[in-house]
């Protein structure tokens, strides 16, 4: 706790490009570019894939392939091939790193979209799109939101690493800390890293009472949830 | 980088097995141990802390929001945080890794548990199953899918978060990502990030293998 | 009037779902494809709206091939009720009965204003309007999915096995609210079973399908009851054929005798009982006007004297019938010979 007031409380760590909020804010930019492009990306995809069925298995499988891309690596790597300079070498690793579990959420909440109520929207005289954006989707919202909740939390936390090649972020007071043993400022850096995860977790949960139906929300089946 | 290829064989020649802790196998051995020891023991606590929230459902409400927070806490952040207190050891991987282990696999073993249909729970409660073999002959073989796609993704993630415990010296393949950063050398980066897909991919494999073996019923019909 | 014509329908794996089928739906009228699974009953509803389409034959609209028709266009002008409903879950009631007026971009105060008035022309409570659909009985839902469908008030409405998900006693009053609108609306109706029972007591015209997709018989329920064309139709048509084909006659023609001493009256006229002994017996009434010969035949089993009751529509006895007066009509309409037709649908809701 002394480390934490030590942190918190030296002034010097609240101004200047290397302060708290000039940080805060170069790790929000990054973070919400590659979500952004990431949900860009996989939204529309999942949906089109989970609709028509077709390239169900290519997207699942590269996927789970994704997933096991290691972010660190991929950083370094695109760093040495393209060099630093702009914010595009981190990009990529987060995107890789989010785009799957948004792509598979959307896909698995719009495949799994009751057939009954699919057979009812066409037979009422919905047109193809009419039936993915006005039945599939609101149903499968609550899963394509936990896909977006879970990108975003593992972009918020593995920005950090952005600082390893001299990028900033909250990630520079953890990994400057880590090569200086200023342990104080490693565990600042990382309560302030977690509080921001857990504040995109809350608003998650207020987006999804907003933006769910009441009548989606409420029904069985909705209080577990698996992280993919 | 001009003219550099992207993989220098003879480099991954010379550093295969060269007896020194820094060789590519010894790391890949080290990968191998972190990346499976949190999954192997988030498996031994999620399934009795599973069941238990399954048998006392008021349980689950409480675990499941820890759980949560626990997964959006940043790897590295555990990391460092247990650096002060295990220190330059593996287990200042394995654990935090365990806890996101458990983040995946508790949610995984309850869901389940509880995606008995009602009708076969009350039919073998009809047909005078007592809890314990009901559970050992009923609940869990239905269960093994839903855990099994859960282990699948603690599997993957598991394997792919170690290599960032190379930023606190523990990283098993990760440390290759170092190295190749500070050299400005590209070889052990793309040997680095294969050997993790490779192992990743062989793993998951024999994880769909097994649930094929485990579970011929049911075709994976949960794709993780 | 849609009208079959040659139409089969083989799937890809080389299953034959209908086979040749011939067939003409009147308009305004309740036609019913009823057989047991496997026979195309649905697969040839879902033909009409182009939900598939035959691999040859065609059908057509009013002497139009649906082919023709871009399959949106052509199914907002039918209504389509499906065994679970299939409401969104994710709209109110309201929402979900006024979908189709929606999308024929109606504006929402008169799409709400009307889905209001089918509610309640269902027979729902307009409180439900503001619900969600899982807070509602499966009975309510399956009324919503009826409501939906009319909402844009389409000539043809197509359903399948609407009311095979609810129990027993909802699925009469389903089957009574039905008839009930068709006495008002005169819709062209498609409606798919497997419950012959029901196919009889809804349908103007019952097509029985086989397995395989070929038409067994085509006719109205009296006359499949009466002459059923081969051992199949027999079979699906099960036991007491001669007894429910009676639901399907008058019993106007009853000859009635005047009403003895010992039936005990009150003072308007209406009976209390048979005198025996010291106290009264159990006795049954039919109404000649508007029950079927069935009603009667039940109102003289009821008896000990096997005498039934005709009574006018205030109840008062206007005479008796014996079990000799049903004798008569029996012969007459014994075998195949069709009587006047009882009318109204209270009789038919108990056949």
């Amino acid at each position: 706790m002394n480390w934490l007031s030590g942190f918190f409380g030296d002034p010097a760590n609240w101004s200047g490009p290397d302060g708290i909020p000039a940080r805060l804010l170069e790790h929000l930019e990054f973070s919400a570019a590659a979500f952004l492009i990431a949900a860009l990306i996989a939204v529309p995809l999942g949906m089109l894939v989970g609709h028509t069925g077709r390239g169900a298995l290519l997207v699942v499988v590269s996927a789970n392939a994704a997933r096991a891309l290691p972010t660190l690596g991929l950083l370094v790597l695109v760093v040495l091939l393209i060099g630093v300079g702009t914010v595009l070498p981190v990009l990529v690793p987060l995107v890789v790193l989010a785009v799957p579990p948004i792509l598979v959420n959307t896909y698995e909440g719009v495949r799994g979209v009751d057939p009954d109520l699919r057979d009812a929207a066409y037979g009422m005289g919905l047109r193809g799109r009419q039936v993915l954006l006005r039945t599939s989707v609101p149903v499968a919202l609550p899963l394509i939101l936990l896909g977006l909740r879970l990108a975003a939390i593992q972009v918020v936390a593995t920005a950090t690493v952005a600082a390893f090649v001299g990028l900033g972020g909250l990630g520079r007071f953890i990994i400057d800390g880590l090569a200086t043993k200023e342990y104080p400022s490693v565990i600042g850096g990382a309560v302030l890293v977690a509080a921001l995860a857990l504040a995109v977790q809350f608003a998650f949960t207020a987006i999804d009472r907003i933006a769910v139906s009441p009548g989606v929300r409420a029904r069985p089946g909705r209080d577990t949830e698996i992280a993919r | 980088m001009n003219g550099e290829p992207i993989v220098r064989w003879d480099w991954v020649a010379r550093n295969w097995a060269n007896g020194s802790p820094s060789a590519i196998s010894a790391l890949l051995g080290g990968h191998v141990v972190m990346a499976f020891l949190p999954v192997v023991l988030g498996l031994a606590v999620a399934l009795p802390l599973g069941l238990a929230c399954v048998r006392w459902p008021r349980l689950y409400q409480p675990t499941a929001a820890l759980m949560n927070v626990t997964y959006s806490l940043p790897s590295l952040v555990l990391f460092s945080i247990f650096l002060s207190v295990t220190g330059l050891t593996q287990a200042t991987v394995v654990i935090p890794l365990t806890f996101f282990a458990l983040a995946v696999l508790i949610p995984a073993v309850v869901d389940g548990l509880t995606s008995v249909p009602e009708h076969v729970r009350q039919s073998a409660v009809a047909m005078g199953f007592r809890p314990v073999r009901r559970l050992l002959l009923v609940e869990l073989p239905v269960a093994v899918p839903v855990v099994l796609a859960g282990l699948r993704v603690a599997t993957v993630s598991s394997i792919s978060l170690v290599s960032l415990g190379a930023l606190i010296g523990q990283g098993g393949l990760g440390n290759l990502f170092i190295d190749g950063w500070q050299r400005q050398f590209p070889t052990p980066i793309v040997v680095g990030i294969s050997l993790v897909l490779l192992l990743a991919v062989a793993s998951d494999g024999v994880l769909v293998l097994a649930q094929r073996l485990l579970t011929p019923w049911s075709r994976a019909r949960r794709s993780a | 009037m849609i009208t079959f014509e040659g139409v089969t329908k083989r799937y890809r794996d080389g299953t034959v779902a209908v086979d040749d089928l011939d067939l003409e739906v009147p308009t305004g009228a309740i036609t019913v494809f009823v057989g047991p699974s496997g026979c195309g009953k649905t697969t040839s509803l879902r033909m009409i709206n182009r939900m598939l389409d035959p691999t040859s034959g065609r059908i057509t609209l009013d002497g139009r091939d649906v082919r023709e028709i871009d399959p949106p266009t052509l199914r907002r002008g039918m209504g389509y009720v499906i065994q679970q409903a299939g409401l969104f879950p994710h709209r109110k009631i309201v929402d979900n009965v006024a979908t189709v007026p929606y999308l024929l971009g109606w504006d929402r105060k008169r799409a709400r204003a009307r889905a209001m008035e089918l509610l309640e022309r269902v027979g729902l409570d307009p409180k439900l309007a503001g619900r969600y659909p899982f807070q509602l009985s499966g009975g309510q839902q399956q009324r919503v999915g009826v409501a939906r469908a009319l909402a844009a008030d389409p000539p043809v409405l197509l359903m399948d096995e609407p009311f095979s998900a609810v129990d027993p006693v909802v699925r009469t009053s389903l089957q009574d609210e039905l008839l009930r609108l068709q006495a008002e609306l005169r819709k062209t109706i498609v409606f798919v079973t497997h419950d012959i029972d029901e196919a009889i007591k809804l349908g103007d015209t019952v097509a029985v399908l086989r397995v395989g997709g070929r038409l067994a018989q085509v006719a109205g329920p009296a006359t499949l009851l009466a002459e059923p064309a081969d051992e199949f139709v027999r079979g699906f048509l099960g036991r007491d054929r001669g007894i429910r084909r009676l639901s399907f006659i008058s019993a106007k023609e009853v000859r009635l005798g005047p009403v003895p001493p010992d039936l005990v009256l009150d003072e308007d006229g209406r009976p209390l009982g048979w005198r025996s002994g010291g106290g009264l017996a159990p006795y049954g009434t039919f109404d000649p006007e508007t029950d079927s010969l069935r009603a009667a035949l039940d109102a003289a089993l009821l008896a000990p004297n096997g005498m039934a009751i005709a009574v006018d529509g205030e109840g008062r006895a206007r005479g008796v019938a014996g079990r000799d007066a049903l004798d008569e009509l029996f012969a007459a309409y014994a075998g195949g010979a069709s009587g006047p037709r009882a009318d109204g649908d209270a009789e038919r809701a108990d056949a």
